[in-house]
């Protein structure tokens, strides 16, 4: 198909032709083009189907205020719902669709929906739909769904590449149009750190769309040579295709850059997008304006547009929508716009100026005091009919309408922190005003300065303000004479009459349902917007909000500036999730960490379990284990029966120094911790300030002043982050310092009876680790394997003689190989996170399950551990009366009256005649597993009174699961409750 | 000396070395690492004692200095912490506290960290990518706190404009190293 539309001059490189297709038709455009203005130059009006009506769209606007021309891009995974043909860039192959029609674009079977209108009213689905009430879900919402669907998902997973990142400038300048340029130009010579940002990918502005001459050049040559200056400043960075879209915090600015979208698929290894957070001292926005339809009926056919965008189009494109093109304005643009037609080749049926006192001219026919008043053409404007001054109606035969009813600063960035714009009648438009975001300034036409001269003029000096509050001096530039028309219009937002005028047409709001919205009540601007969902589509209404908001006027009696407008806020223009996800998708969503022996334990064919970003090994499959219990049950036996070894790196391990350290870990723990020896480890028990059991683990005193306190994998950061806070803030006089030492030590567990034996063969014999000279809970610098520096420590989580050995990290690994080499003969096997849940639960150790956030010392069994000869965090809160009643939960052990049966973590229990329900809870299990030793399953929970209640049978009730047991209260320690293997 | 072999963080026998366009990623671990806090009331005496060791004043907040074998890094208040060679400082929590007595608190940090030294023309396209810290604006010797891709780090400018240091949690090495190398490709 020939470019039947394509008119002469452009911004396009008609040396290239770019072929691509729309809804599987073949066209051909040009480098330089958007897929709107390809489709335009093909004769393509048509390129869309609205929201709720199916009505026949096409491109209202020629940038990213877009409503209309909304289409799905690519295909396969990369298919993109929702883009703007007017801002998508064409390029050679791209395929794009209409979307949002059932059959065809121009035979749309759901544009039946247009005869129902009267049903789709605004608030229609408050309305209908209600009964019956079961049909919503099943029914109603499905082909409600269909019916509105914006676009269409292949489900397939998106398999491009963003990227986040963070750059900082002394001043941020929004928007490359005259005004932008005219301010980066000014302070890049200034020497300041500038960045330059635009959303187009080509920067200039209405520079590059309006024929005004700068100076001898044109204004797409000026900003041409100007951006080739401030490429020459390596302290100015110009950022095309980069929308900032928020003004946030602290001067911080989001912005996305489409490094790709304009390519057929990014580069291996490339992003698609970047997601920018740029901080900055100053920002100058020079955001430029909007123009503004005029409502009348019907006046969404394909084929009417913005006045702009016509002129864009023809200047900038070379493309038109039609031949034969009438002008509705109340104001002098419109006969800029048939001036640039005119000089394009194409025909003016007519300029209708709704002003009494249009301009006159005799190079097309001026129809002034005229309105248009309705249009005809079924997939695309074929007439227009116009009532003139005197009141008769005349029929203009045309192809394309450009409408134009003045400009609407784009004041969205300075409102993101809740400032509102204030009311300029001379532009019957708000322009920015109140409080802007700290270190915001205005400049070029999105002040309101619509001029060219004006807005370089505003451009430059803004940008010489901006530096003068940094105490940079810029100096003035020499600006070019440009276009310096004033502002002649007379508002009008709608035209009345009987027939439907659309407001919002992306999703499809008309003059008839703000004045339904009106009726019914919905008055304040923020529940019109929602009742009647003005202004809540992509463009957030960017075409649309100022109609609504006149028409609402016109009903409340009220002036625009006192009906007001809804709250602006980020993004500007959509922004995909995944570019907020940069980065952090699929498997690398979050970093992983890995433990010393990670990787001798994947040799080992471990299986690996996220325990916060920690991978642990949670059991060792061996040949012939089909299932992980048979695993476990190993594991567990082999370390009761002879020696085992487990990767306890994770725990966290805080260094504690200082003169006061002994007294600061006083105070941290609820137990006593001065009178600690040297070379001695104690049990500790930390409290939130509320009481509330925080955190447990170890500490040995390797010196006087000297700790090593140990906290479990999940709180290691919270127990570190808790214990700056008391150093820095409730206690900063006392001498303590603290550091994280967890990742400097490779650190195992060692248990089991023969866990000495093995140990022997590890630690160099200077070192003598005998139960005298090394007892149960002793600790101590040694040295293992020749002279490696190491640390030694006699605890144990399973019950067993069991010994904590560290070594510097780099040494983890080999020092894993060595001590299995060393246990051969012992039959020594590793075990995983399962098998040491297992033995604490054997043992009757409490861990995260019990630590849970609402349980106190007392529920833990451990109510004579919080020390009252001192003071601690947490003791006093911990005496509150709540917490001390005689029916508060303990922490007991349970067993199956039937050793067959088994039972779940979570059950909660009832009394054997009681009816299971709320009221009658007896507390809840809060551990579980089978105890190999003992050949069936066991379990920890808390229940009420449960040291008083040994013996008793309760019934486990999983409501959840629809299961019950009957279990027994027993001790908590399953195996050896005296202690005496620990002790051996 | 002992009989165990000592790992990389990336989990090699020997530091890998990437090049990524104009891009050299250098896992680094011929450096042993202590920190070093000043007691509290200790002032003078401290700061005297470890100008004599170090071989120069500790450096203020937000940098880093060297001198003779030491390098120097401030990493919070009255905190530092000092790299050294590997090789001939092993035991360096050992030969600080030493000298330092109990002026100060000292722990071995050496294997608590990965350090990617990153070098390379578009070194600070690199960064931006990576971090909040205004890469192309810090000097050398210039050492910060960041974060790159939720780990924390500490970002060191060992040449501006060219070449810098990441070190962070050791147990992060193989998905900060993903992640720069990543980056890298995005740039290069």
């Amino acid at each position: 198909m020939t470019q039947v539309n394509r008119t002469k001059g452009g911004l396009i490189d008609r040396a290239r032709t770019l072929n691509f297709s729309f809804d599987g038709k073949s066209y051909a455009g040009h480098p330089g083009d958007t897929l709107a203005s390809a489709l335009l130059a093909n004769g393509v009006r048509l390129m869309g189907r609205s929201f709720k009506y199916h009505r026949p769209r096409g491109p209202l606007t020629a940038g990213s205020e877009e409503p209309n021309a909304i289409v799905e891009l690519r295909t396969g995974a990369r298919q993109e719902p929702n883009t703007r043909a007017t801002t998508a860039e064409l390029f050679e192959g791209l395929d794009a669709r209409s979307q949002n029609r059932v059959g065809s674009l121009r035979f749309d079977l759901l544009a039946v929906n247009d005869m129902l209108s009267p049903f789709f009213a605004a608030g229609f689905y408050y309305k209908t739909f209600m009964w019956p009430k079961a049909f919503w879900e099943k029914l109603y919402e499905p082909i409600i769904r269909r019916a509105a669907g914006l676009g269409s998902l292949t489900m397939q997973a998106d398999p491009d590449l963003y990227d986040k990142g963070f750059l900082h400038c002394d001043l941020l300048i929004i928007g490359a149009g005259p005004a932008g340029l005219a301010a980066a130009l000014t302070a890049g010579r200034a020497g300041a750190d500038v960045i330059l940002a635009d959303e187009d990918f080509l920067l200039g502005g209405r520079l590059n769309a309006e024929t005004h001459a700068l100076g001898d050049q044109s204004g797409a040559d000026w900003a041409r040579a100007t951006l080739a200056e401030l490429a020459s400043l390596p302290n100015v960075r110009v950022m095309a295709r980069t929308s900032v879209f928020g003004a946030m915090d602290h001067g911080i600015y989001g912005a996305l850059e489409r490094n790709a979208d304009h390519l057929a698929a990014p580069g291996q290894g490339k992003p698609r997008q970047t997601l920018w957070r740029i901080y900055t001292k100053r920002s100058l926005l020079c955001a430029g304006a909007t123009e503004r339809p005029i409502a009348f009926e019907n006046n969404d056919r394909p084929g009417i547009m913005l006045g702009s965008a016509l002129r864009s189009y023809a200047n900038r494109w070379a493309a038109t929508p039609g031949q034969d093109v009438a002008i509705f304005t109340n104001n002098d643009e419109g006969h800029r716009t048939a001036d640039d037609l005119l000089a394009k080749g194409i025909r003016i049926a007519a300029v209708i100026d709704s002003r009494a006192d249009a301009p006159k001219t005799n190079r097309y026919e001026v129809l002034s005091g005229a309105v248009v008043t309705n249009s005809a053409g079924r997939l695309g404007l074929t007439s227009v009919t116009v009532q003139m001054a005197n009141g008769q109606t005349r029929k203009l035969a045309c192809t394309a309408l450009g409408v134009s009813g003045g400009w609407n600063p784009n004041v969205h960035l300075t409102c993101h922190q809740r400032g509102r714009p204030v009311w300029n009648a001379d532009l019957a438009a708000f322009v920015p005003g109140g409080v802007l975001p700290p270190g915001m300034t205005v400049a070029g036409s999105a002040t309101g300065a619509l001029s060219t001269a004006a807005a370089l003029a505003s451009g430059a000096s803004g940008a010489v303000a901006a530096l003068a509050g940094l105490g940079l001096t810029a100096h003035a530039i020499a600006l070019p004479q440009a276009e310096d028309a004033p502002v002649r219009l007379t508002p009008l937002f709608h035209v009345p009459g009987k027939g439907r005028a659309w407001l919002d047409q992306q999703n499809d709001v008309t003059v008839k349902d703000v004045k339904l919205a009106h009726q019914e009540g919905y008055i304040s601007v923020e529940h019109l917007k929602r009742y009647t969902t003005l202004g809540m589509a992509t463009d957030q209404g960017k075409t649309s909000n100022i109609g609504g908001l006149a028409v609402m006027a016109e009903m409340t009696g009220k002036s625009i500036p006192e009906t007001g407008t809804t709250i602006f806020r980020p993004p500007y223009t959509p922004v995909p999730i995944a570019a907020f996800a940069g980065r952090s998708a699929g498997v690398d969503f979050r970093p992983t960490r890995l433990t010393p022996s990670h990787h001798w334990a994947a040799e080992q064919g471990a299986v690996f379990v996220e325990v916060g970003m920690w991978l642990r090994a949670q059991w060792f499959p061996r040949k012939g284990e089909t299932h992980w219990r048979q695993s476990v049950d190993r594991e567990v036996l082999a370390t009761r029966k002879s020696v085992g070894i487990c990767d306890v790196t994770t725990l966290g391990k805080i260094d504690v120094q200082g003169t006061d350290a002994a007294e600061f870990l006083n105070r941290i723990y609820a137990n006593p911790f001065a009178k600690l020896p040297v070379g001695k480890v104690r049990y500790g028990l930390m409290l939130r300030e509320d009481g509330m059991a925080m955190d447990d683990g170890t500490t040995a005193r390797l010196a006087d002043d000297h700790f090593v306190m140990t906290t479990t994998t999940a709180n290691a950061v919270g127990v570190y982050r808790h214990m700056e806070f008391c150093r820095q803030c409730l206690w900063p006089d006392m001498d303590v310092q603290i550091i994280s030492t967890t990742e400097a030590w490779a650190q195992y567990s060692v248990a089991g009876p023969n866990a000495r034996r093995l140990l022997q063969k590890i630690v160099d014999p200077a070192f003598d680790i005998g139960n005298e000279a090394f007892p149960y809970m002793g600790c101590g610098d040694i040295t293992v394997c020749g002279g490696l520096r190491a640390r030694l420590f006699r605890i144990s989580f399973s019950g067993e003689l069991a010994f904590e050995i560290a070594v510097p990290t780099r040494y983890g690994d080999a020092l894993v190989r060595r001590m299995m080499e060393a246990g051969a003969e012992y039959d020594a096997i590793v075990y995983g996170t399962e098998a040491l849940g297992v033995m604490r639960i054997e043992k009757g150790h409490a861990a995260g399950n019990e630590l849970n956030g609402t349980s106190s010392a007392l529920n833990l069994g451990m109510g004579g551990m919080v020390n009252k000869k001192k003071d601690s965090i947490g003791s006093t809160l911990s005496e509150r009366e709540g917490m001390n009643r005689p029916d508060a939960l303990n922490l007991v052990g349970f067993r199956p009256v039937n050793t067959a049966e088994t039972f779940a973590a979570g059950s909660h229990f009832i009394n054997r005649e009681a009816v299971a329900n709320a009221a009658n809870d007896q507390g809840y299990m809060t551990s579980v597993a089978f105890s190999p030793n003992l050949g069936h399953t066991i379990g920890l929970g808390y229940l009420k009174n449960g040291a008083n209640r040994k013996g008793e049978i309760l019934r486990a009730v999983n409501p959840a699961q629809n299961a019950e047991t009957l279990v027994e209260v027993v001790s908590a320690h399953f195996i050896d409750p005296e202690g005496e293997r620990l002790r051996a | 000396m002992h009989e165990l072999a000592a790992l990389t963080p990336l989990g090699g026998q020997t530091p890998q070395i990437s090049r990524v366009g104009a891009i050299t990623i250098a896992e680094v671990t011929d450096r042993a690492l202590a920190s070093v806090s000043a007691r509290i009331g200790a002032g003078d005496a401290f700061h005297t004692s470890a100008s004599a060791l170090f071989g120069c004043k500790l450096p203020d907040p937000g940098a880093c200095v060297s001198a003779g074998d030491f390098t120097l890094i401030w990493t919070g208040a009255d905190q530092w912490f000092v790299e050294a060679p590997f090789a001939s400082h092993e035991d360096i929590s050992r030969i600080v506290k030493t000298a330092l007595g109990a002026t100060a608190s000292v722990t071995e940090q050496t294997d608590g960290w990965v350090r990617f030294d990153i070098s390379g023309t578009t070194v600070v396209d690199m960064l931006e990518r990576l971090c909040p810290v205004p890469a192309r604006r810090m000097e050398t010797g210039d050492a910060t706190r960041s974060i790159v891709e939720h780990m924390g780090c500490f970002v060191i400018c060992r040449a501006k404009g060219q070449h810098f240091s990441i070190i962070a949690p050791r147990s992060y090495a193989g998905s900060l190293h993903h992640t720069l190398k990543a980056t890298a490709h995005s740039i290069a």
